[in-house]
């Protein structure tokens, strides 16, 4: 067990320190929030990381067996940002691939591992930013992954078919994180005579536009996966019988 | 329907989605979204300012490649590691 924890850890820093910068379309550049903004979102982010490294944690220690599962979600978050999709607008985005963990451990495990991947990348890849790093981790490891989980929880609760909840929560999931992103830019930088929602519009239009048919592909690369956990989840373990 | 057909399935799809974008837009650049939202601030507030700039970049767009196919197959490995783990678990635990 203790063996898994370090593949873990390790595999878990390579991936960080080598995710390109050019793969996260979606993040906030450096410098591109004004000082006032870039302290709101770091306020608003923060308790609900401290939440996210405090249930990692327990999750090491109190269900070592989970850990192998945990390298899973987080290894799913690493390639779904490296696959830079064409969208029918005529540029590029990625998925965030962060709906899949939400809906096994949480959405507060999701803004620990976020926030790590979003701090490496400012520090070594130009992406994002130190600046920016609030602002990004409210949209992509916080609100992505609890609108991921809620949308779950509700479609469970009314019945609908696994796969088909899945595939909706990280769609929305993946569309709710880009939004955030145009919201926040417009609330930082309003249209000089037509003011935020003016400015929100435009952003809307890049980020959200851009990003539906790539939400759809996350929701359709989550469904694999889940069909994989669901087909093995006799050896996977409890965490996946309660998927279904 | 067995999982190895429902997967095909929706690879298929995934690959519809991503041909149909290059198919319908034949001279688009394909260039990032966040390069957009750039053009977009400079238009509604032309006199900010970036007032922080990144540590370090990738030198080249080789390298940032490079990176960008290792991060891919590492990712990629961990979860065939997963699988083939519990393929292995069900192989053994069904040849007891």
């Amino acid at each position: 067990m203790k063996k898994y924890n370090k593949y873990f850890l390790v595999t878990a820093s390579l991936l960080i320190l080598i995710t390109p910068s050019f793969a996260h379309a979606m993040h906030i550049m450096e410098g591109f929030l004004p000082p006032v903004w870039a302290a709101v979102w770091g306020v608003v982010a923060l308790p609900f990381v401290i939440k996210g490294f405090m249930n990692v944690n327990k999750i090491v220690k109190e269900e070592p067996n989970k850990k192998l599962l945990l390298a899973l979600v987080g290894a799913f978050v690493f390639i779904l940002s490296a696959l830079k999709l064409p969208s029918v607008t005529g540029s590029c985005s990625h998925p965030t691939g962060v709906g899949l963990g939400a809906i096994l451990f949480g959405p507060t495990v999701m803004s620990a591992l976020g926030i790590i991947v979003l701090l490496f990348q400012a520090i070594f890849l130009a992406h994002g930013g130190l600046t920016t790093l609030g602002a990004n981790t409210f949209s992509m490891a916080i609100i992505g992954p609890l609108v991921a989980y809620g949308i779950y929880k509700l479609l469970k609760k009314q019945g609908t078919k696994g796969g088909v909840a899945v595939f909706l929560a990280a769609t929305l999931g993946d569309l709710a994180t880009y939004v955030v992103t145009s919201i926040q830019l417009a609330l930082a930088h309003p249209d000089a005579t037509n003011g935020v929602m003016a400015s929100m519009v435009e952003f809307l239009s890049i980020f959200a536009l851009t990003q539906i048919p790539i939400a759809i592909a996350e929701g359709l690369l989550t469904v694999i996966v889940y069909n994989l956990l669901v087909e093995y989840k006799k050896e996977g373990g409890n965490l996946i019988e309660n998927l279904q | 329907m067995k999982t190895f057909n429902k997967n095909l399935i929706l690879i298929a799809l995934l690959i519809i989605m991503v041909i149909v974008p290059l198919a319908i837009n034949k001279n688009a650049e394909f260039g990032g979204a966040d390069g957009e939202a750039e053009g977009v601030i400079v238009e509604v507030s032309p006199n900010y300012e970036p007032w922080f700039s990144s540590i370090w970049e990738p030198p080249s767009g080789e390298i940032e490649s490079l990176l960008f196919a290792l991060q891919a197959a590492l990712g990629a490995g961990i979860i065939a590691y997963y699988f083939g783990f519990m393929k292995g678990k069900r192989n053994s635990a069904d040849n007891r």
